[in-house]
């Protein structure tokens, strides 16, 4: 299960919907072991696609130097999917690289009409484990934002 | 020669968990070359068909070997390597 703040949460939803319909894709980094996250880092899509996300390389760098000084990992890898359902594609699956992350997908597809206008539609956003190819989909659970900030 | 390699969590199953190795070789093929005959199994997941995988970073000195000659990139004694799979995917 993934346990992550409503302020968290809501970061990451907006994220994806200023993004869209590119891919938008971060990290939420937490404390090495703990399973908790609590630091919201948006990244740039490198790829700046609406079917594809990647890390820039040297952006990738300054990210795990940074997590690796505060002894922290990604619990969290998320990025949206902005024309299809918020599960898991081939390509996702393949290049899943975290085995203790808690991969998060979000689909931004029914927020915005075919001109690209607000629809204040629901945003999908569900959590995966990825393992040697194998997703386990998870519950979420939202917790108020004082809990997870110690 | 020593060089540390940095490795990341999913390649840590070659190296008994260890996040960090020594390693030797004056180009990032001898080095990888070194790597594999201590770990065994590591360079098929660094290189495919003689070039660096798409979705593999590798870093020498903060680098990306990318820009510094891929896998003729030089090294000397003391650089620090890291190694980090691709963050990416797509729908």
């Amino acid at each position: 299960m993934l346990r992550i703040a409503q302020e968290t949460y809501d970061a990451i939803v907006a994220h994806a919907k200023r993004d869209h319909p590119d891919e938008a894709c971060g990290v939420v980094a937490g404390p090495e072991g703990s399973d908790r996250p609590v630091r919201f880092v948006p990244m740039v899509n490198a790829a700046g696609s609406p079917t594809f996300y990647e890390f820039d390389s040297t952006e990738l760098l300054a990210l795990y130097k940074d997590m690796d000084a505060r002894d922290e990992e990604p619990v969290v890898v998320y990025h949206s999917h902005t024309a299809t359902e918020a599960y898991p594609s081939r390509t996702d699956i393949n290049l899943a690289s975290e085995p203790n992350a808690h991969y998060v997908l979000v689909s931004t597809r029914d927020c915005f009409d075919a001109d690209g206008g607000n629809t204040d539609g629901p945003v999908e956003f569900r959590s995966y484990r990825i393992i040697d190819g194998v997703v386990t989909e998870e519950d979420v659970t939202i917790t108020p934002t004082e809990e997870s900030t110690p | 020669m020593a060089i540390e390699v940095r490795i990341p969590t999913i390649l840590r199953t070659y190296t008994d968990g260890a996040k960090a190795v020594e390693a030797s070789g004056s180009t990032l093929t001898a080095l990888i070359d070194d790597l594999e005959s201590s770990h065994p199994g590591i360079k098929d997941r660094l290189v495919d068909n003689g070039d660096l995988r798409r979705f593999v970073n590798v870093y020498i000195n903060d680098e990306d070997v990318r820009f510094i000659g891929g896998l003729d990139a030089e090294l000397s004694d003391g650089d620090q390597v890291v190694v980090l799979p691709a963050v990416a995917g797509g729908c």
